[in-house]
């Protein structure tokens, strides 16, 4: 009996300990400062009720210019786990300055992913960006709604309103419940709020940001809907003669529920999604660490490319986090700057973001804004 | 909310039949195993978010 005690009481040793670390990386709390550019916040409830004050009720950063002009919506988040989105959004929200037009900005599309690490998957709970004031600490995330926040799944999501079935799992997935319902699951109004946001903000476009394993092949890519694809494929031959190669692909008219495809199909707007490739997503990686997630190396990935069994280039320098966030600031810019050449009239103008070879050459450590030493009411938790 | 009640049901009635199975237990390795495998049930029973 006396044994019996004794590993009971090493268990429930183990469960608070345990229980302690879920706790706390649920919720880690990440201050963003926004910057001189942001006008104010929103959060995502203010266009939909159904989401106020529940997990995915996330801020919405609002950068306004002088000069009026047209709407972006940038989303970052919409599968945290994969972080380079989440920190060009943090970026453009602490440093961006508009000369026309409004940007809004979104840290973490979906809120509730943040809060969870893949079960089984070995992720680290968390992962720190180097600065010269100390370092930032965000969440890992996933790619999939917490079920805590979403349970149960379904046999098979069907998705609305086309009734395609699709995986069970994607019923949480932030970019297979385009466009979303009033009445549906968390993840539906999430992105019915999204819809709501774009409606009423009169969004010319959205720019969803996202990160794939190099053996899937969309990568290195901007995805569009058939009404920003001219747009698309601009940016993609200024940016592979200037900057880095970047392709363009059509979004299919046959795969339902994702950005590219509903928002172009159900508003006004349209949207183009930015692929980085990130290793730590590989299927064939080794050890599933903070150290991969940041620096994008993996000699099992590396001996995977020489099999010919991805769709990018690995060597041993990998894919570093700053080559990841360094792509998209590039390419949102260059969008940015041709939309406007376009359309003067509803221009978005932005400064003060680095581009690719800033970002590689400072770090992006380098465009993140010390909490502590910014005024409290510029700072806003993610 | 039933599926949800159905679930926590369904868990305490495992929960149950591990504590049982450890009382019961004589091996020291199958009672780490019991307690190691009970400490989810109990999280979720808990409702440790």
């Amino acid at each position: 009996m006396t044994r019996k005690f004794v590993i009971i009481v090493l268990g429930a040793a183990l469960a608070v300990f345990a229980g302690l670390d879920f706790y706390r990386s649920r919720h880690l709390r990440e201050p963003v400062v926004a910057g001189p550019g942001v006008a104010r916040v929103k959060t995502l409830g203010d266009y939909f009720s159904k989401v106020k004050g529940t997990v995915n009720d996330c801020n919405v950063y609002i950068l306004e210019g002088a000069q009026p002009g047209g709407a972006v919506l940038v989303l970052g988040g919409t599968h945290p786990e994969e972080p380079a989105t989440r920190l060009v959004s943090w970026i453009l929200a602490e440093n961006g300055i508009l000369e026309q037009g409004r940007l809004f900005v979104v840290c973490s599309a979906n809120r509730s992913a943040s809060t969870v690490t893949r079960p089984s998957g070995a992720y680290p709970d968390s992962f720190s960006i180097p600065t010269t004031w100390g370092g930032q600490t965000f969440r890992m995330g996933d790619r999939w709604s917490n079920p805590l926040d979403q349970w149960p799944d379904p046999e098979v999501y069907i998705h609305y309103p086309t009734g395609q079935n699709l995986a069970y799992m994607d019923g949480r997935n932030l970019n297979r419940t385009w466009p979303g319902r009033p009445g549906g699951t968390l993840t539906e109004k999430t992105t019915h709020a999204f819809m709501e946001l774009i409606r009423t903000e009169k969004i010319d476009f959205v720019i969803d940001l996202h990160e794939a394993e190099l053996q899937y092949p969309v990568i290195s890519t901007i995805v569009a809907h058939p009404k920003g694809q001219d747009l698309a494929a601009m940016a993609s031959m200024v940016l592979s003669g200037e900057e880095f190669k970047i392709g363009v692909e059509s979004s299919p008219e046959a795969l339902r529920g994702l950005s590219h495809r509903e928002i172009g199909d159900h508003s006004d707007a349209f949207t183009l999604l930015f692929e980085a490739p990130e290793p730590f997503l590989d299927a064939t990686r080794g050890r599933t660490d903070a150290k991969l997630l940041l620096e994008g190396k993996d000699d099992f990935v590396v001996r995977a490319g020489k099999r010919g069994l991805l769709f990018e280039t690995i060597d041993k320098n990998g894919w570093p986090i700053d080559v990841r966030v360094g792509r998209h600031t590039s390419t949102i810019l260059t969008v940015l700057d041709l939309w406007t050449l376009d359309h003067p009239d509803r221009g978005v103008i932005l400064k003060n973001v680095p581009r690719y070879a800033e970002v590689i050459e400072k770090g992006t450590g380098a465009f993140l804004k010390d909490p502590a030493s910014a005024e409290s009411k510029t700072i806003h938790y993610e | 909310m039933i599926v949800t009640i159905l679930y926590y049901l369904l868990v305490a009635f495992v929960a149950f039949l591990v504590i049982r199975n450890l009382l019961k237990s004589r091996e020291w390795q199958e009672e780490a195993l019991y307690v190691v495998f009970l400490i989810p049930l109990l999280l979720r029973l808990l409702r440790l978010k």
